[in-house]
């Protein structure tokens, strides 16, 4: 059996979920059609889309079915920014340096392209954003299409202050979005409380099944459609609708959010069972982000994020899966081969130190005897790796 | 034992790494990134570094139920195999650059981490064989061999490695034939089973080596000279472009010429000056090679040996000693003249099918006979 650390890429799903995935999917219908199996497939589509609307503080009517959170976050950006350059002439974009890359690439994909002019925030070393720092962004001279901070960093797990930012945005009315797949379920997130106007979910970080997400989008939001066709969703995003992909993310969903808060105090509990267990380790281990112990509002509950010294990343990776752990380091891949995070870099650490990063990431199927077992197999792995890294 | 299975997208790396599973070892596939644009996507499969290879491995790696990884390399095979490459042009020679990769990067950089890793030994699918022997003292004596296959050995490129690269080093297949792997990969279900071999140096995309060297080293016009006379015969836009033996793409002014064929007969870097000459100023039969590494203890005295001179080339008898001053200096002496001898290739020396040793070709000469430098 391996011990599976690595939540944040995806979660198992849920039971429940893959129930009503399956009886849904025996169902059939398209929830366009006008005739009864079609109405039906409405109905569920309809009646989880209030549920998943329920659940983050949203209105039916605001959330936008897409394929997942990479098309959301391509929809908000991409979107957002044709709409605004249309309507006030507005060509710049104001993001977040450590946003994933669903974010980052139609952000560089803009600039390259399209003539998209962009102001990247900064971090500190603890991977947050500085209210500040969006205010000067945002100096009235500059037409400003639409600003965009994840709720909760995929890496190191540091959560951003979304509101503040956004209530800033508003102020000068700017389009704000947050990419918050690696928050709903751990921290609360509340779209309406949030004041954000776009907002990006996933189920199967929840325990869905994978391929299906929305972006939440203010009735007021302005948006160019990426996908043209049927005109399903507002005209913003056509395509048959997946009714039982989107009935097993809204019945995750509304589990994972009303569990949030007995499974974040449980995550938190674990999460610094691991973290103190590395450091106490005398292997130099350290742990980047915002961290401190039974701090379930700052960091995400599930998130530890190491850093170990004089090794790569990929060893780590490999020597641990050999010995049944399956973790990530956090940052993208390219063919195959990791590269330095770029969150770490823009958080200010040196590639030599961001190429031994570790990311273990606990949820709902995650056990006390999980992190005993990737305690237990860190010190020779380690240490393997560290032979290795001289090696080569 | 626990044995990286290099896996470079190819038919061949795909039947080692399954006849090294069925053989017991435990076996983890790894894929070497060699190429600093990882996003090279070529249209045809004939280098080794492409995400489209990367992709091949990795299902071969599935089919098989091993773990797969990627190893960047791309920074050591940059300096040790490309640099050297150029600069070996650049420097009048004729490198090998496959050699090089096995040296410094298959069987240095690859097997170092892998050890390093706690694995025991790097399989790869060159065609080759390693034959234990009982040695004296009662230690496995490891001999390198030619494979079964003669047209497709790859022992030529293996000659560099020593005996601790040796006792690291499995090849799998070098007891069979390339059309009998192709069955078997088909048999195994791979979906590499009918993917083309790959000829070219897998670097230069296009094949052509001699844009790719202008792209980096600028044009460097010189003269073409007439090897006997010094006459001026002809232009070029680099030396480094140019290999002893060729005959084509040479652009001479055949005014001041008869009729007979003109081959490069040298290419001389101080001057930057390309020798010219007719067929018979081509044959040489004295080679001088240092940097020689041997499959075992070193020759003693005067040795009869087969000499290879190029990859898949012909094997020609000779005889070899070392330098008595400099043990990393070979003289070979070739019973009979041969064609195309070209400085910056190996010479490996055979004893039957095994492998003697290799050295890299530093001039050749003609006995007996005034050279034409």
């Amino acid at each position: 059996m391996s011990v599976y650390l690595d939540h944040a890429a995806t979660t198992p799903m849920r039971a429940s979920a893959r129930v009503a995935w399956i009886e849904q999917s025996e169902r059939g219908g398209n929830p366009s059609s006008l005739h009864t199996s079609g109405r039906a497939a409405r109905a569920v589509v309809e009646e989880s889309r209030e549920q998943i609307a329920g659940a983050l503080g949203a209105r039916p009517s605001e959330v936008v079915f897409t394929s997942g959170g990479t098309e959301a976050d391509n929809l908000a950006i991409k979107g957002t920014y044709a709409a605004r350059l249309h309507s006030v002439g507005a060509s710049r974009l104001v993001v977040s340096g450590i946003e994933h890359h669903a974010v980052l690439d139609p952000v560089e994909y803009l600039v390259k392209r399209q003539g998209a002019e962009v102001t990247w925030l900064e971090p500190d070393r603890d991977g947050h954003m500085a209210v500040d720092d969006l205010r000067a962004a945002l100096t009235p001279d500059l037409d400003v299409a639409v600003v965009s901070v994840m709720w909760a960093n995929n890496e190191v797990g540091t959560v951003q202050p979304v509101a503040e930012l956004a209530a800033v945005a508003r102020e000068h009315g700017v389009p704000f979005h947050t990419d918050a797949v690696q928050g709903v379920g751990q921290v609360p997130v509340d779209f309406a409380a949030s004041g954000a106007d776009l907002m990006t979910v996933s189920a199967h970080k929840v325990g869905g099944p994978v391929g299906v997400g929305a972006l939440l989008a203010r009735r007021d939001a302005r948006l160019v459609p990426l996908v043209h066709g049927g005109g399903q969703e507002r005209q913003v995003r056509s395509g048959t609708l997946d009714a039982a992909g989107i009935r097993a993310f809204a019945v995750a969903l509304v589990e994972a959010v009303g569990e949030r808060e007995a499974h974040a105090a449980r995550l938190t509990a674990l999460r610094d069972r691991l973290i103190l267990g590395a450091l106490g380790l005398g292997l130099g281990i350290s742990v980047s982000g915002s961290w401190s112990e039974g701090d379930a509002a700052g960091r995400l509950p599930g998130n530890a994020h190491l850093l170990v010294p004089g090794c790569e990343g990929d060893s780590l990776l490999y020597l641990l899966d050999a010995a049944g752990v399956e973790c990530s380091t956090g940052s993208a891949c390219q063919a195959g081969v990791p590269q330095p995070s770029h969150v770490l870099l823009a958080m200010g650490y040196p590639e030599a130190e961001a190429r031994g990063a570790l990311r273990l990431s606990l949820g709902h199927t995650s056990t006390e005897a999980d992190v005993a077992a990737f305690l237990g197999a860190l010190p020779g792995v380690v240490e393997r790796a560290r032979r290795a890294s001289g090696a080569a | 034992m626990r044995v990286v299975a290099a896996m470079s997208g190819g038919v061949d790396s795909a039947v080692a790494a399954a006849r090294m599973l069925d053989a017991g070892h435990e076996v983890v596939g790894v894929h070497l990134a060699l190429s600093r644009s990882a996003a090279t996507l070529r249209e045809s499969a004939r280098g080794c570094c492409t995400i489209e290879d990367a992709g091949d491995a990795r299902r071969v790696a599935d089919r098989l139920g091993i773990p797969f990884y990627v190893w960047d390399m791309a920074e050591r095979f940059q300096r040790d195999v490309m640099e050297d490459f150029v600069a070996e042009y650049q420097a009048g020679r004729t490198p090998n650059p496959c050699l090089r990769c096995n040296e410094s990067i298959k069987f240095a950089a690859l097997l170092d981490r892998a050890l390093a890793l706690g694995f025991d030994a790097v399989a790869t699918g060159h065609y080759a064989q390693i034959v234990e022997r009982d040695g004296a003292d009662g230690e496995v004596v490891r001999e390198l061999h030619r494979a079964v296959d003669a047209a497709k050995d790859q022992s030529y490129v293996l000659g560099v490695l020593d005996d601790e690269q040796l006792a690291r080093a499995f090849f799998p297949l070098g007891d069979t034939t390339k059309p009998r792997i192709r069955e078997e990969a088909a048999a195994r279900g791979f979906s590499v089973a009918k993917k083309p071999d790959s000829y070219d140096i897998c670097f230069i995309a296009d094949g052509d080596t001699r844009g790719w060297l202008t792209s980096r080293l600028g044009e460097q016009p010189g003269e073409m000279v007439d090897a006997v006379s010094g006459e001026v015969v002809g232009e070029h836009r680099g030396s480094y472009g140019f290999t002893v033996g060729q005959r084509r793409g040479l652009g001479l002014d055949r005014s001041s010429l008869d009729a007979e064929p003109r081959y490069v007969v040298g290419v001389e870097a101080s001057t930057n000056r390309v020798l010219i000459g007719t067929q018979d100023l081509l044959g040489v039969d004295v080679i001088e090679a240092d940097h020689a590494r041997w499959c075992g203890a070193a020759p003693v005295g005067e040795v009869r040996v087969g000499a290879q001179v190029r990859a898949h080339g012909e094997e020609y008898p000779a005889k070899a000693w070392v330098d008595e001053h400099d043990p990393e200096v070979v003289h070979v002496r070739l019973d009979s003249r041969i064609r195309g001898v070209a400085p910056g290739q190996s010479v490996v020396l055979y004893d039957g099918t095994r492998v003697v040793g290799s050295a890299t070709i530093a001039s050749t000469d003609r006995a007996s006979v005034t050279s034409p430098r």
